[in-house]
């Protein structure tokens, strides 16, 4: 089964209810003869409605609608309009820098509950996989279990990981995983947080500590700075991507549990506010249900005409 | 949690705050705003729709716009239709007088539900209640140990039957136990699911069977977006959940989904998780949240104060007064008198939104006594002085400082704010010289007035 269909049939449910209101927007929209005018403000609406409720928020909801309501139209089809515009959106982002330093050293972060742990399991699975030799550090000190929940994935994958006692500094696992990745040869370490509201300051100020140990001991670590974002998520998920950026600088985004109904269209809106790029999407429980993101086929899947 | 909503609320409230006169072109404004503001907190697309729609309904009435205060009104309208979103529904658990009750907590992953059992069985062995918990969730690595290690934390019987990896089986074995060992509560953690799981769900409705629950809980993250109602909208069907707890409301969401889940799925909220510690969980009272989210302090009761001491006549008389020019010491002595009705000037700061952190500032703490002093020079002075204030020369002022207990240098301190202030007066009244009946101006009367 080729990527897109993966994607296809991990975004299905996702995009039914999206779909089949878009369905009704375009269906009036684009009969050949409406293909020749532009697009009404009835039309612009329900297509704002349909933005709106897909989590895409109020900022990129506009600028999405307001770019395909000035487009002169000659024959095209909305659905085409819209998943351009938003493609310019999703495309409009800094690009990640290619990995150079060994070992990799990629920080996972986010508020609680979001699916920092399972990313990090199904990572570990696919590097390793791809031949790489991931090392897993369990900085996540504080929630009840959350180590023993990170063994049972690197066992899983089979993959080392560096662990401390629960409650302890999470930034001196980091140092120790730091060493032993330089001493083992790793070639990628992924470091699992524990799940914080980024409205608290102390915790956010401990993952400053987490970078500038990493940074010591690895130059130019963290490499990579994975924000995680449940799907789910509403506007807040902005709050998220700001404060992180600012505390953490996250480089890219992990939008989780699309396999659900949310939309995720958060991520258009973090894209259209911060231009940070949406890295993997999680589609499942499994461990090959995290796929790399790209933002085409997720268009074209999301806005797929009957499947 | 409601900072972020609050503040753009505040914004749009801020903006008509001054308005003494509401046109209906300043009221769409404001719905507009009000639009953005509940959009972007989360609140179901719908909802807002049809919350904007009644707001509209009600503040374009004749009898808002010509009120005494025509945005508070607006601000007490919404304010009012947010209450009627969340319905009269009492939060905490339903009633029962089964032994044992059974809780089921169930919700998405991630949501919090291992948590809110540990927090809930804090919760209810704080009320003399014997809570054992247990754990279904078989699926996730180390859920079950993660539960153990919460309930040792809260202090709670934990049900484990090691090697036992079945749902159902799990939840019959703790309801024995329950009964053997005479706990009154079961609180059952079920595995974070889709609602669009099948198979999961039936699972389940075969807990739910087993256990016969009182409460069947749906935990909901606060953050959640447009998608809450889908899911919660999905439990509920399958499952008919009795109360929703929603979780991580000390972060930044604006808490919209709880609206949106509340108004379309019809299921109140019966606690709300607020931090990361096990005690950190509380009743849900609708009106506390509702003014927390629209970050009003108790500006209402404010509002409701002010009505009740400000006697419409009254405002209408003396607003004439002020057009002509003729605002006296007597009506400056009756404002003080309202103010101080209204009750302590420091709690009534602290009823202004914006003032509550400010009244904390070292010497700003406003000086009760000082309008004591006021009112006392104002009655140490004749019925015509009163009138005249021209008539107080030096001696008359040093007899007014003698009998109010005061200095002739507050006497003429005060006799010279009045002054000021009758000239403002004046100036307002010629800047808006319109018809008195037609376009009531009463902001003048407020209290508020007084105080910026």
């Amino acid at each position: 089964m080729g990527l897109f269909d993966r994607l296809r049939q991990g975004l299905q449910r996702t995009t039914q209810q999206l779909v089949e209101k878009f369905e009704d927007v375009v269906l009036r929209a684009d009969s050949a003869e409406a293909r020749l005018r532009d697009v009404d403000a009835e039309t612009a609406e329900a297509l704002e409605e349909v933005l709106l409720m897909a989590d895409v928020g109020v900022a990129a909801t506009g600028e999405i609608v307001g770019a395909v309501s000035r487009r002169r139209r000659r024959g095209e089809s909305l659905r085409d309009l819209v998943k351009q515009e938003m493609l310019r959106v999703l495309e409009a982002t800094t690009p990640m820098a290619a990995p150079s330093a060994t070992p990799h050293v990629m920080l996972i972060v986010g508020v609680n509950g979001v699916g920092k742990t399972t990313t990090i399991g199904k990572l570990a699975n696919q590097l390793k996989r791809e031949g790489r030799t991931p090392l897993i550090c369990a900085a996540d000190t504080f929630r009840a279990a959350a180590v023993d929940q990170l063994q049972v994935w690197a066992d899983r994958a089979n993959v080392d990981m560096v662990r401390a006692r629960e409650g302890s500094d999470p930034a001196a696992v980091v140092f120790d995983a730091m060493t032993a990745a330089k001493t083992r040869r790793r070639d990628v370490v992924l470091v699992d947080t524990a799940g914080r509201l980024h409205t608290r300051a102390n915790l956010m100020n401990e993952l400053d500590k987490i970078r500038r140990v990493a940074s010591r001991e690895v130059p130019g670590a963290p490499h990579e700075v994975l924000l995680v974002l449940d799907a789910t998520v509403g506007q807040n998920g902005l709050a998220q991507a700001r404060e992180f950026t600012n505390v953490a600088g996250v480089t890219g985004i992990v939008l989780t549990k699309l396999d659900g109904t949310a939309k995720g269209g958060i991520a258009v809106a973090i894209a259209h506010e911060l231009r940070l790029p949406i890295r993997y999407i999680g589609v499942g429980e499994g461990v090959d249900d995290l796929l790399p993101f790209a933002p085409q086929e997720y268009v074209d899947a999301i806005f797929q005409e009957k499947w | 949690m409601f900072d972020a909503l609050s503040h753009r609320l505040q914004d749009v409230f801020q903006s008509i705050k001054g308005e003494t006169r509401l046109t209906e072109a300043t009221v769409e404004n404001v719905l507009r705003e009000i639009r953005m503001a509940l959009l972007e907190a989360d609140v179901n697309f719908k909802v807002v729709k049809a919350f904007v729609d009644r707001v509209r309904d009600r503040a374009m009435d004749q009898a808002v716009l010509k009120s005494l205060t025509p945005s508070q009104q607006v601000i007490k309208i919404v304010r009012d239709e947010l209450l009627a979103l969340f319905g009269d529904a009492k939060g905490g658990l339903t009633e029962t007088s089964a032994r044992p009750r059974v809780i089921v907590m169930l919700g998405l992953q991630g949501s919090g539900k291992t948590t809110t059992t540990g927090k809930l069985a804090k919760w209810l062995a704080k009320q003399g209640r014997h809570p054992i918990v247990v754990s279904t969730d078989v699926r996730r690595p180390a859920a079950i140990q993660q539960l153990a290690i919460v309930a040792g934390q809260a202090g709670v019987r934990v049900h484990d039957p090691a090697g036992n990896l079945d749902p159902v089986s799990r939840t019959r074995s703790a309801l024995a136990e329950a009964k053997a060992v005479g706990n009154d509560v079961v609180i059952v953690d079920t595995a974070g699911r889709l609602h669009i799981d099948d198979e999961l769900m039936k699972e389940l409705v075969a807990i739910r069977e087993i256990a016969g629950p009182t409460d069947l809980l749906y935990v909901a993250d606060a953050m959640t977006g447009q998608d809450a109602i889908k899911s919660a909208g999905e439990f509920h069907a399958q499952m008919g959940i009795t109360g929703v707890v929603l979780t991580k409301i000390d972060g930044d969401a604006r808490g919209g989904a709880a609206l949106s889940v509340v108004s379309v799925v019809g299921v109140p909220i019966a606690f709300v998780g607020s931090g990361e510690k096990l005690e950190d969980l509380e009743p849900f009272h609708a009106d506390r949240f509702v003014s927390r989210m629209l970050g009003m302090g108790d500006v209402l009761s404010l509002i409701e104060k002010a009505e009740e001491v400000i006697d419409r006549g009254d405002a209408e008389k003396l607003e004439a007064k002020i057009r002509k020019g003729g605002f006296t010491l007597e009506d400056f002595r009756d404002q003080l008198r309202m103010l101080k009705r209204m009750g302590p000037l420091e709690k009534i700061m602290g009823m202004l939104p914006g003032m509550g952190g400010m009244k904390e500032l070292a010497g700003q703490k406003p000086d009760e006594k000082q309008l004591s002093r006021i009112e006392a020079i104002i009655n140490s002075m004749t019925a015509a002085e009163r009138r005249q204030a021209d008539l107080l020369d030096g001696s008359r002022r040093k007899r007014v400082a003698k009998g109010s207990g005061t200095t002739v240098e507050d006497v003429n301190r005060l006799l010279k704010q009045f002054v000021e202030m009758q000239r403002m007066l004046k100036m307002v009244g010629q800047m808006t010289g319109e018809p008195i009946a037609a376009a009531p101006k009463k902001r003048k009367k407020s209290p508020f007035s007084l105080m910026r």
